[in-house]
C-alpha cells in the first residue's frame, strides 16, 4: 500500500524543480532551439525555391534564346529575300531603263537621220536649182546670141498668146 | 553566450562536486556495520528469511537513504538529509543516524507498516505510528529528480549553445542526436495535437516533460547510482506532473471547451436537463484525464521493476529451499530479466511519448476553435 502513498516532501521538491526547470529550460535551451531550428528550416524552404526559381529562369532564358535566335534566322531569310528582290528589281528597271534609253537614243538618232537627210535634199534640191538656172542661163545666153532667132520665138509665144 | 556557457560550468562543477560528496560519504559509511551487538537472536533469523515481496516493495519506493549495494553484513549507500517539521520545531539530520532503517533517532523512525511502510514515523501517545506534520527530506527521488533536471539542463542548455555557433548549419555530435526527438515531439505531437496556430505556447512544457519522463525511465532500470532510482513510477512524481497538465489544461480552456462539458451540443436535452448527466459525467472526465495519465506511468514504470524483481526474488526463494535449485532458477530468471529489460526499455520511450502525446491532445481539447 505504501506504493501509493505518496511523499509530501517528494511533491514539494518534484513541483519546485519541475517548475525550475520549465521555466530555465524554456529560456535558455527551447527558445533558441526552436528558433534555430525554425530558421533553418526556412533557410532551406527559401534556398530551394530560389534554386527553383533559378531553375525556371534558365529554362525561360534558354527559352527565350529560342526564341531569340529563331526570329533571328527569319529576319536573315526575310532581309536576304528582300534583298534578292530589290536586286531583281534594280536589275529588272536597269534593264528597262537601259532599253528604254537605247530606244530613246535610237528614235532621236533616227530623228536626226531624218532631218539630216531633209536638210540635205533641200540642198541638193537647191544645189540643183541653181545648177539649172546656171545650165538655164548658159543655154539661154547660148539660144539668144542672134538677134533674129530672139525676134522670131517672141513671135510665136505672142501667137501663142492669144489675147482674148 | 559567455553567460550561459558559465551558467553550464558552474551546473557540471556542481554536479562534480556532489558526485564527490556521495562518493566520500559512501566511504565513511562503507566502514559502518548494521550488525549490533544488542540485536536479538530471533530477530536476526526473521531478517535472513528471504521476504520477496519486502524486498520488491523496499526496492520500488521512496527511501531516506541512496541504498547501493549491500555486501554481507555491510550495507553501503549515500545518506541523505532528512528535514523534518513536527510539533512546532524543525528538525534536520543526515540519514545516516537511522542505520538503515533500524534504528530511531529522537523518536524518528522508518515504518515498517501497512500504509506508511517505509516513511518516517514517531509514536504517538497511544502508541500508533504518526507521520510528522511535515516532511520535506531530500529524498532518494528527490536527489534522482534534482540530479536528472540538471542533467536535462546541462544536455539542453549546451545544445542550444551548438544551435547558437553552427546557426544554419546541419547539427553535429549530441544535437543530431536530440534534433529527430526535438522535431518528432514538435512537428508529431504538439503541432498535430494542439494545431499549428497554438502550439508553440504548449512545447516547453511538452519537451520538459517528455525529456524528464525519458531520462528518468532509463536512469530507473539502470541498477546503480545514479540509476535505480523508481522516480517516474512514484505516484508523486506523475501526480505532480499530472497536475500540471490539469492546470495548464484548466486555464488554457476555451469557451467551447466548457460549453463542451456543461452544455455538450448533440446531447438529447433530457440527458442534462432534470438530472445533469452528461454535464456530471463530463465534468469527471476533467479530473479523471490527468488522473489515468498520473495512474498509467506509475504502473507501468512499477510494474516493469515489479516483474524484474520478481525473477530476481525467485533465484533466492528456490535458493533458501536448495542452493542448487537456486542456480538452477537463476537461468532461467536472468534470462527472463534480460527479456524484460529490452521490454522495459521500450516501455521507456513509449510511456514518454503516451504521456506527452495524451497531454498535448488535452491541451488541444481545451483550446479547439468551435466548430
Amino acid at each position: 500500500m505504501s506504493l501509493i502513498n505518496p511523499g509530501f516532501g517528494l511533491i514539494i521538491w518534484m513541483t519546485i524543480a519541475l517548475l525550475i526547470v520549465l521555466f530555465v529550460l524554456k529560456k535558455y535551451a527551447w527558445k533558441p532551439i526552436m528558433e534555430a531550428l525554425k530558421e533553418r528550416e526556412e533557410g532551406i524552404d527559401n534556398s530551394l525555391r530560389a534554386a527553383e526559381k533559378a531553375h525556371e529562369e534558365m529554362k525561360n532564358l534558354k527559352l527565350d534564346n529560342e526564341q531569340l535566335l529563331k526570329e533571328a534566322k527569319e529576319e536573315r531569310d526575310a532581309i536576304l529575300r528582300e534583298g534578292r528582290k530589290i536586286k531583281d528589281r534594280i536589275i529588272d528597271d536597269a534593264k528597262l531603263q537601259a532599253s528604254q534609253e537605247a530606244s530613246n537614243i535610237v528614235e532621236s538618232a533616227k530623228e536626226r537621220i531624218e532631218h539630216e537627210k531633209k536638210a540635205a535634199i533641200v540642198e541638193i534640191k537647191n544645189i540643183i536649182a541653181d545648177q539649172a538656172i546656171t545650165i538655164d542661163e548658159k543655154v539661154l545666153r547660148e539660144e539668144f546670141k542672134d538677134k533674129a532667132k530672139q525676134k522670131e520665138y517672141v513671135q510665136t509665144l505672142l501667137k501663142e498668146t492669144n489675147l482674148n | 553566450m559567455n553567460k550561459i556557457s558559465g551558467i553550464i560550468k558552474a551546473l557540471r562543477l556542481s554536479v562534480i562536486l556532489l558526485l564527490m560528496m556521495f562518493a566520500t560519504s559512501t566511504v565513511l559509511l562503507a566502514q559502518h556495520h548494521s550488525n549490533e551487538a544488542n540485536e536479538d537472536w530471533e530477530e536476526e533469523v526473521e531478517e535472513a528469511e528471504f521476504r520477496a515481496g519486502d524486498m520488491i516493495i523496499e526496492h520500488i519506493t521512496d527511501a531516506y537513504e541512496w541504498h547501493i549495494i549491500s555486501l554481507g553484513e555491510t550495507h553501503v549507500s549515500i545518506p541523505l538529509p532528512v528535514i523534518l517539521y513536527d510539533q512546532g520545531e524543525w528538525l534536520v539530520f543526515m540519514s545516516g543516524k537511522l542505520h538503515h532503517g533500524h534504528e530511531a533517532y529522537k523518536g524518528y523512525f522508518v515504518s515498517h507498516k501497512d500504509f506508511n511502510s517505509g516513511k518516517l514515523v514517531r509514536l504517538d501517545a497511544e502508541g500508533h505510528e504518526v507521520r510528522p506534520d511535515l516532511d520535506i527530506s531530500i529524498t532518494k527521488n528527490v536527489l534522482a529528480i534534482f540530479l536528472s533536471m540538471i542533467i536535462m539542463m546541462i544536455v539542453f542548455i549546451s545544445v542550444a549553445n551548438t544551435y547558437k555557433k553552427r546557426k544554419g548549419q546541419a547539427p553535429k555530435g549530441l544535437q543530431s542526436f536530440i534534433e529527430p526527438i526535438i522535431i518528432f515531439i514538435r512537428d508529431d505531437v504538439a503541432k498535430a495535437s494542439i494545431g499549428e496556430k497554438k502550439y508553440e505556447r504548449y512545447l516547453p512544457f511538452l519537451l520538459t516533460i517528455f525529456f524528464f519522463i525519458l531520462l528518468n525511465n532509463l536512469l530507473g532500470i539502470i541498477p546503480l547510482f545514479p540509476g535505480g532510482a523508481n522516480v517516474t513510477g512514484n505516484i508523486g512524481v506523475t501526480g505532480v506532473m499530472a497536475l500540471f497538465v490539469f492546470i495548464i489544461t484548466t486555464f488554457s480552456g476555451n469557451k467551447a471547451y466548457w460549453t463542451h462539458i456543461f452544455n455538450a451540443p448533440g446531447v438529447p436535452w433530457w440527458l442534462k436537463l432534470p438530472v445533469p448527466l452528461m454535464p456530471v459525467v463530463e465534468l469527471m472526465g476533467v479530473f479523471t484525464k490527468p488522473f489515468v495519465l498520473m495512474v498509467r506511468l506509475f504502473a507501468n514504470i512499477s510494474a516493469g521493476h515489479i516483474i524484474i524483481l520478481g525473477f530476481v526474488s525467485l533465484i533466492f526463494i528456490f535458493g533458501q529451499i536448495a542452493e542448487g535449485l537456486g542456480y538452477g532458477v537463476s537461468i532461467v530468471s536472468v534470462g527472463f530479466s534480460i527479456f524484460m529489460y529490452f521490454l522495459e526499455l521500450l516501455v521507456a520511450f513509449i510511456q514518454a511519448y503516451v504521456f506527452t502525446l495524451l497531454s498535448a491532445l488535452y491541451f488541444g481539447m481545451a483550446t479547439e476553435e468551435h466548430h
